[in-house]
């Protein structure tokens, strides 16, 4: 076992881990928090594949920027416990077995798939170029130059629609 | 890039990255359908953007393309937006029904 599958088997569980806690914890603060565990791992995991640039980005925006705008929202609304509802009969009764099917016969066209032989073949990875962030940035400003320039639009867009969407009715 | 560090990159296979995505989307997919509280339901949806993103960047590294890792650049933007228009829809909900629970948002509701 060498040190590359160790660290991608820790970060794996540990992302296994907060997925599991963000599912089961009835606060949604302990939930936002597993989230963050789950984004840190998974930060790791990009450094592991040779994405810094990514990986810098999932930690200051994603686990910075966007985790800290759920925490302030669950402050502000003092979101506390979750309420247990019982589901209804037919839920229990019809759903389940209804829901597994699905999942046996989503996974039987999946492994007919192009992509379940790729699972279970492996791509080879040859990485011949090496994906840097100094090709990364080429290719943004370059090719994506256009979706690039229109992400600022859709930012300004939904700065708008939040600040009139939460804004106090007069 | 030297040979030592191109060994060390490539030596865990793609698809066990996959896999791990595809563990995760579920478990998100879960969340979505499961949870009644709708700033949780938010975040699984944001779990199930981090999944994405790993099958991305794997699929990235292994074809040697640069392509992947622009699309998840593009990915954490939307991602952005979309967390802050919907918790400011959550907001006016709450202020409306006073409750977190979607089971009491039910105007649509057969």
């Amino acid at each position: 076992m060498s040190v590359p599958f160790l660290v991608f088997f820790a970060c794996a569980f540990l992302s296994v881990l907060g997925a599991v806690l963000l599912l089961v914890s009835w606060e949604p603060i302990h939930s936002a928090l597993s989230l963050i565990l789950v984004m840190m791992s998974l930060a790791v995991l990009y450094l592991l594949l040779g994405a810094e640039f990514i990986a810098a980005v999932q930690i200051i925006v994603y686990a910075g920027a966007i985790m800290v705008l759920f925490v302030f929202v669950i402050m502000l609304l003092n979101a506390g416990n979750e309420e247990r509802t019982d589901w209804s009969k037919i839920a229990k009764v019809v759903g389940l077995p209804m829901a597994f099917f699905l999942l046996l016969l989503i996974a039987r066209g999946l492994s007919r798939s192009v992509i379940g032989a790729t699972i279970a073949n492996g791509v080879g990875a040859r990485s011949n170029a090496g994906v840097s962030t100094r090709d990364l940035s080429t290719a943004l400003f370059r090719q994506y130059l256009f979706p690039f320039e229109a992400t600022s639009i859709l930012i300004l867009i939904a700065l708008l629609g939040a600040w009139i969407l939460a804004r106090k009715d007069d | 890039m030297d040979p030592g560090e191109e060994r060390r990159l490539s030596i865990i296979p793609i698809s066990y990255y996959l896999v791990l995505s595809a563990i995760l989307f579920g478990l998100g997919a879960v969340g979505v359908v499961f949870k009644r509280n709708i700033i949780t339901i938010l975040m699984s949806i944001e779990l199930m953007l981090n999944a994405v993103n790993l099958a991305f960047v794997a699929f990235a590294r292994a074809h040697g393309q640069i392509d992947g890792l622009v699309f998840v650049f593009f990915v954490i933007v939307v991602a952005a937006a979309e967390a802050a228009v919907g918790l400011a829809i959550v907001i006016m909900i709450t202020k409306n029904r006073e409750s977190l629970n979607i089971e009491r948002i039910n105007l649509l509701k057969f």
